[in-house]
Parts: C-alpha cells; structure tokens; sequence
C-alpha cells in the first residue's frame, strides 16, 4: 500500500455483498468503488451555499416590502 | 430542509450592470436575432435557476439525450428539450448574438453548437404524437430549422406586470428558510381554486410544514382565467381556510408544452430550483385532449428515483353525499349516485352567468373575489 492510502474497515459480509455485485461493473475493486462514493459524497458536504448571508439580508428586505414576512 | 438546486448549483446567469450597459452601448455590433416571447420567458428561468442546471439552450449532445433517454448527457434527469430554433443562422458558431423579443435586448448567447433536428422525432418522443392538433406539436413544425446551443446571460426581462409576487429560486429558498419550513410541498395551477384543489392541497399540507402554490404565468387562451384573478382568489382562500403561516403563493412564468408525464416531470423540477422538497401530481397533469392516460404520469417518475424532489400522488378530489364531504377514489367505498364531480367548465358557465356556485364547489370569499372582477376570463 502507497504512503498515500489508508486502511477503512467495513463488515466482511458488506465487502463480500459489495464484490459480487462490482463484477460486472467497470470498478476493479471494492476500494476502488468506496473511493468513488466517498468522493461523491465528499463533494456533496463541500457545496457552497445559494446565497450570501448579504444576499439573503438584501432578499429578506424584499420580502418584506411585498408583504411575504413581517 | 429546502431541495439543494437540481444538479447541485443554483444556475445565475445576469449580467453585472457594468457590463450590461457596455453590451448595450455595443449592441449594434452583434448579430440580432428575434426570438418569440416563449423563449424569451425560457431565457429568464435559465437566467434565474429556474431551470438548473442548465446555463443555456441545449447543444446537440444534451438534446439527444433528452429525446432518448431523458437525460442530460451528464446523466441529470432533464425531460423537455429547452431549446432555441432559428430559420437561418446570420453567425457562425463561436460567436455571440443579441437576442431580441421585438424590440427589447433580452439576453447575450454565446453560440456553442448550430445543429439540425428532426421535427417529427421530436414531436413523437416528447409529445408521444405526431398530431398537428397538439399544441406542442404544432409548435414544434413551426419552429425554425435549425436549433443553436449556448450559454446566456440576460440583460434584460420582459415587463412582468405581477413582478410584486413572482419569486426567483433565491428568494424562495429565503423566504422557505424565515417561515421555519423544512418541507415544502409545491402545487402548480392556472385555475382559481375550487373544493376539488383545495381538498388535495390540504391532504398534501398534513404531511409537509408549508404549502407553496406556484400559479403558472403564460401565454393564455380565451376562457383562461386572468391571472390577477387566481391571484387574488387564492390570498381570499388562505386567508378565510388556511391557517397562518402554512401556505404563501408565488407565481412563475412559463410557456406550457402540454406534454403530460414528461412535462410532469420538468415541473416537478422547476420547483426543486425554488426550494420544494414535494410536489403534487394530479390527475393528466400538463394534458391536452386525450393524448395521455389520466395517471400516466405517476408512472414515469418511477424512472427517476435520483429525481430529488418527492412527488406526491394524489387522485381527483369529488364531493360524496353520503361521506359528507370532499373525497377521493381510493377512500370512498360509495357508488357514482352519491359523487359529484366538480368540473372546471362547469364553473366556468357558472361565474360567466353569475350563477354561485354551491358551497361543496367553491368557497363563497373565493366566489366573491372571481365576481368582483367585470370578467375574470381572457377575451
């Protein structure tokens, strides 16, 4: 194993259900497709968020004006 | 919590004023090109997030997939083709063009693709006919034969006379986040509200904590109702039988396609932009004629389970004598003796001839707020 990796632990029956199904994936290994989740999954914790907290005051103000919040 | 954006980015495509007033002090310097006021209408929900992730109209790649598989071609689920046509282009791809309704620079496209299309394909895969009496068809064979894929960015928007009570996906998402709601169930509609609404609205709020209703703005056709009208009736109805802070109503813009399930399923999206976690599918939602079956739609969302907006199925609302109010199919063991259905049409002939209708069909405040209008219908 490169210095660059590291050692996960998951359910032996997890990893064994897991590689079943990859066999007729283009993954080539169970760490290959956990990498691919964990990364996806990463991407989704790191999304910025719609509106600044400026832009949400600046929209506030608008709605109030319409009448949508008091 | 509110639906992240579809695609995970909320789309802004509007130019900075700076550079807005640079384009235009230069507009003489771009290809011009006219566009219908559909499009134009596209071009502001693209521009707003409305309809995220797309930046602009489809390049070949994507509209294939979207006829096929009803996919963008990065696996997004995108089930109408937003596309822009012209007869023949005046500019080359690589450049940029002005886009024109009448007179008004609406917005500046970088022009990606010049690509052709086949009108009958289009029509048969996303219409499910080739029939010219469908609207949408009959569109489609009019347009231009050429399609032209690009970024937009807009400079400006058609004037929008009911500007106070449309909402852009960021103002939406605000306004979700101030009343505390974390679900949020979306109910589109081009009606004043009758029982028959106003019984599946509340079935869906039991499960939710806010109700959105999000009246299409469009083109409209003689005997629609006039926008100001379904506005106005809808604040009677939440006043007078919604409690507070449970519902609110924006309007959004939009030239319906009457495609039935697959329109059924871009609007459920075009609400996941604005912040809604559910969404009401009725009975032939986005129909015409009977081009769809009544609950084709419920079907095709099975083909989307990474959609990210739940929908929900909720039958045709009637009124039962002997339950004693507003009922559905599935929870009303009696016989058709005992239902009354509540036709639009109906209604119509009702409000036309100042007749009131019965209270089991329309609230009396809602009534009167359609009366107090000379006439509530498009001439």
């Amino acid at each position: 194993m490169g210095g660059d990796e590291t050692i996960i632990k998951i359910p032996k029956s997890l990893y064994k259900k897991i590689e079943e199904k990859l066999k007729d994936t283009e993954f080539k290994s169970v760490s290959e497709y956990a990498t691919h989740l964990l990364r996806e999954a990463l991407e989704g914790m790191e999304e910025e968020p719609v509106f600044s907290k400026e832009e949400e005051e600046k929209v506030k103000e608008r709605l109030r004006a319409l009448g949508y919040l008091d | 919590m509110v639906s992240k954006p579809h695609g995970g980015k909320l789309v802004r495509r509007i130019v900075a004023e700076r550079t807005r007033e640079r384009i235009l002090s230069e507009q003489g310097e771009y290809p011009r090109v006219q566009i219908e006021h559909g499009r134009a209408i596209d071009i502001e929900n693209i521009a707003h997030g409305v309809y995220s992730p797309l930046k602009g109209f489809l390049t070949s790649d994507d509209f294939g997939s979207v006829l096929n598989e009803m996919r963008l071609s990065n696996d997004l689920p995108w089930t109408i083709p937003i596309v822009l046509d012209v007869e023949k282009p005046n500019f080359d791809e690589g450049d940029a063009i002005l886009l024109y309704y009448e007179n008004l620079p609406i917005a500046r496209m970088h022009v990606e693709e010049i690509y052709t299309y086949d009108k009958r394909e289009f029509s048969v895969k996303v219409f499910k006919t080739d029939d010219s009496a469908h609207p949408g068809v009959a569109r489609v064979m009019n347009m231009g034969d050429y399609l032209i894929g690009g970024e937009i960015e807009l400079l400006n928007e058609l004037p929008n006379p009911f500007a106070k009570y449309t909402l852009r996906p960021v103002e939406t998402r605000v306004l979700f986040k101030e009343l505390g709601w974390r679900t949020i169930v979306a109910f589109q509609t081009r009606n004043v509200p009758h029982l028959g609404h106003e019984y599946v609205q509340k079935a869906a709020l039991t499960f939710v904590d806010g109700l959105f209703i999000n009246p299409v703005l469009g083109r409209k056709k003689k005997g629609d109702y006039k926008d100001e009208v379904i506005i106005k009736a809808y604040e009677a109805l939440f006043r007078h039988y919604y409690p507070k802070d449970s519902a609110t109503l924006a309007t959004v813009r939009y030239e319906m396609r009457y495609a039935g399930p697959r329109e059924a399923i871009h609007h459920a999206i075009m609400r996941k932009n604005l912040g809604a976690t559910h969404f009401i599918v009725g009975r032939d939602h986005a129909g015409v004629g009977d081009y769809y079956g009544p609950y084709e739609a419920w079907d095709l969302f099975d083909n989307f389970p990474d959609l990210g907006i739940t929908p929900m199925f909720i039958r045709e609302a009637f009124y039962c004598r002997k339950c004693g109010g507003m009922v559905n199919a599935k929870i009303c063991p009696h016989g058709e003796e005992f239902h009354v259905h509540i036709s639009g049409t109906k209604l119509r002939k009702m409000i036309m001839a100042r007749e009131r209708p019965p209270e089991y069909m329309m609230r009396p405040e809602v009534y009167e707020v359609v009366r107090s209008f000379e006439n509530p219908f498009v001439e």
